[in-house]
């Protein structure tokens, strides 16, 4: 399944590594891409082994507000 | 604990920098002691966010220019100077809040776009309505939408009428006017007049949502030169914190060192080339032009051969029967009334003209159409009540061996040179009558070629598969340079290819319907219109919503536009680059000095990216 998260205005262009590895480190990501220019993260995700939540307190835990 | 520190980030700059302040008003008074104080607490406060990050990123495994402030700040610690370290963790600080905030400028093209989209919808629901958000409207939903209000969804009016100002999708602001049975876009707005629709496309179906995924994309999507800028930023920040440890076991120089890890950071090198990409593409989808990304743009920008299908695109796409000579002795409608039933089954746009014709002068059509054959490019034969008939241009006379007599190829002619087609019909092989259709050049596109060219375009090239002639009259009448003429639709493609070979860059503009394989041959497919709406906005590289030609030169020029302010960031950020190495190697530039000259030059490529949200339409 796919998500986008829309997150606070990404400014670094580092944060985009950030949140992409963090996220496909995740047991159950597909892809993680994150949209600099739009501050927005599409993860595509397999729904048995991970979920919306845990994927949003993942990228916060990162250091980005989702919202 | 991250959240925490991202939203007191600023109040820690804050903090910092007037610690700062009061030390340099305190240094005056000679208390070393407490400027000292005052200035390792401003440090320390403005390295928080700093060392967090750079710890997050190592513990990622990624290389971040906050852990080379951080070390550059631990070692001015050491070697006690204090000003330094606070200046940087706090010019660190400053800079990057100065950054969002302009960047946030840059992008906010497509914010307002985006708040086009109203919130809530009115429903109707029998014969109560509704107020619901949006997220929850369905297909076949049905909505009002009044004065003054956002439209919700895609979908057709039911009832009433308005005139809607479609800008936020056409970048057109002179107000359509709508009624029963059209088609509308959702954030669109309605000016005056009242519409009661039928939702067909809701959320991010609707062709909007769809324009506002594509922009988001396309503003992501690098171009060469970023992405090799991307790749010497990764080797040159490595390699000047290497530079700077081979300089401190040579020099033993600790301050020297640390400098070098401060200019480390390729900030405008890295953000000078997107956000000029940025900045354009959002001008563009203001405009009602959609370049997708920033390859786009720059193939756009040197392109040097237009490519137009005369059908439609240079013409008005609405061709009328001008004139019907009968070559028998029966009277025209005799045979005419066949033709146009035999073309009522054909989906062919000089077709449904004839049809139209015998509509007007009242001829009854039949369905008893029998074997019909459609051969692509030349025309149809079908029989009616038992009497063949071949309906077409020269070419399938010529396939069925039917030879026109001398008076006749002259009228043919006379009327080919006037711009028109010329259609040609027999009966059991034997001619019975000409039908002329003429198909107006569009009004407005010549000054736009003319302008077009004093622009950078060297050469215009009509393809059709009209006669000639025809086609010969079209392309004077609106300066086009070759004509390609009576080709058949997959000859187009080998036309593009040769262009593409004798030239620097080949655009081919078409409405994305029937031209689509030429759009993706070429390396700009340009689609005007949203006509053809899903296929043409995934196919193209550049969409005009609105059909129009000042819009094609707007994209034109602002191609070029962004094209020339990339250039101008990362010559800013080069200079920068050398500029910093030269005065930290001389040793006019310290840690201080080095983060503002850095921290300046991010800002000056924002601001000059900024400009290209003002670059106006001509």
């Amino acid at each position: 399944m796919e998500q986008t998260f829309q997150l606070e205005q990404l400014s670094c262009p580092s944060c985009r590594v950030k949140i992409e590895k963090g996220l496909r480190k995740i047991e159950g990501v597909d892809s993680a891409d994150v949209l600099f220019n739009a501050s927005k993260v599409k993860v595509n995700f397999d729904e048995g082994k991970t979920s919306k939540d845990t994927l949003k307190n993942a990228i916060e835990k990162l250091g980005f507000e989702v919202k | 604990m991250a959240i925490w520190i991202n939203k007191n980030k600023h109040i820690m700059m804050r903090i910092s920098g007037g610690l700062i302040l009061t030390a340099f008003i305190v240094a005056s008074l000679n208390l070393t002691a407490v400027v000292d104080s005052l200035l390792v607490t401003a440090t320390l406060i403005a390295s928080v966010p700093i060392v967090y990050h750079a710890y997050q990123s190592a513990r990622m495994r990624t290389f971040s220019i906050e852990l080379l402030v951080t070390i550059a700040v631990v070692g001015a610690l050491i070697i006690g100077e204090y000003v330094e370290s606070s200046v940087v963790t706090f010019l660190f600080l400053f800079g990057s809040y100065l950054e969002a905030k302009t960047l946030k400028k840059t992008r906010a093209s497509i914010e307002q776009l985006i708040d086009m989209v109203p919130k809530t919808a009115t429903v109707k629901k029998g014969e109560r309505t509704e107020e619901v958000s949006i997220d929850s409207l369905e297909k076949h939903d049905e909505i009002l939408v009044y004065s003054g209000g956002s439209i919700p969804v895609d979908g057709y009016i039911k009832k009433g009428e308005a005139s809607v100002n479609e800008a936020s999708i056409t970048g057109e602001s002179m107000p359509v006017e709508k009624q029963e049975g059209d088609y509308v876009y959702s954030g669109t707005m309605i000016d005056v007049g009242y519409i009661h629709l039928v939702a067909e496309k809701t959320g991010e179906d609707s062709t909007f949502q769809k324009i506002i995924q594509l922009v988001e994309e396309a503003q992501d999507q690098q171009s060469k030169t970023e992405k090799f800028l991307n790749r010497f930023s990764q080797v040159y920040t490595p390699l000047i914190a290497l530079l700077s440890l081979i300089v401190y076991l040579i020099t033993r120089d600790l301050h020297l060192s640390i400098t070098f890890l401060v200019i480390a950071c390729p900030g405008a090198l890295v953000i000078g080339a997107p956000v000029s990409n940025v900045a354009g593409i959002g001008n563009g989808a203001k405009h009602g032009v959609l370049l997708k990304g920033g390859d786009v743009v720059d193939r756009l920008s040197q392109v040097d051969t237009f490519v137009f299908d005369k059908t439609g695109t240079l013409t008005r796409g609405e061709p009328e029967v001008t004139e019907v000579v009968s070559l028998t002795e029966d009277d025209w409608k005799e045979w005419f009334k066949d033709v146009a039933s035999i073309e009522q089954a054909s989906e062919h746009h000089l077709g449904r003209s004839i049809v139209e014709y015998a509509h007007q002068h009242d001829l009854k059509l039949t369905s008893e159409v029998q074997s019909v054959q459609v051969t692509k490019g030349k025309g149809i034969a079908a029989s009616v009540y038992e009497i063949e008939y071949t309906i077409g241009n020269r070419k399938l006379l010529e396939d069925i061996q039917i030879h026109l007599d001398a008076r006749t190829d002259q009228l043919a002619q006379e009327q080919e040179a006037l711009g028109k087609t010329v259609i040609f019909i027999s009966q059991s092989s034997q001619i019975v009558g000409l039908i002329m259709i003429e198909d107006p050049v569009r009004e407005g596109v010549k000054p736009i070629l003319e302008k077009l060219k004093q622009n950078g375009v060297k050469q215009f090239v009509m393809l059709t598969g009209d006669h000639e002639r025809t086609a010969q009259k079209i392309a004077n009448e609106l300066a086009i340079d070759q004509v390609y003429a009576e080709l058949l639709p997959e000859d187009k493609l080998t036309y593009i290819e040769q262009l593409k070979e004798d030239n620097k860059g080949v655009l081919m503009a078409g409405d994305g319907i029937n031209d689509a394989p030429a759009l993706a041959a070429s390396d700009i497919g340009l689609a005007m219109g949203i006509t053809g709406t899903d296929v043409a906005i995934e196919t193209a590289d550049v969409v005009l919503m609105a059909d129009r030609y000042d819009h094609l030169l707007h994209a034109y020029r602002l191609a070029k536009q962004i094209v020339k302010n990339r250039w101008q960031n990362i010559a800013i950020a080069l200079v920068t680059v050398a500029f910093l190495l030269v005065g930290v190697l001389y040793g006019v530039i310290h840690l201080a000095s080095g983060m503002f000259v850095h921290e300046a030059s991010v800002i000056i490529v924002i601001m000059n990216a900024m400009r290209l949200r003002q670059f106006k339409k001509k």
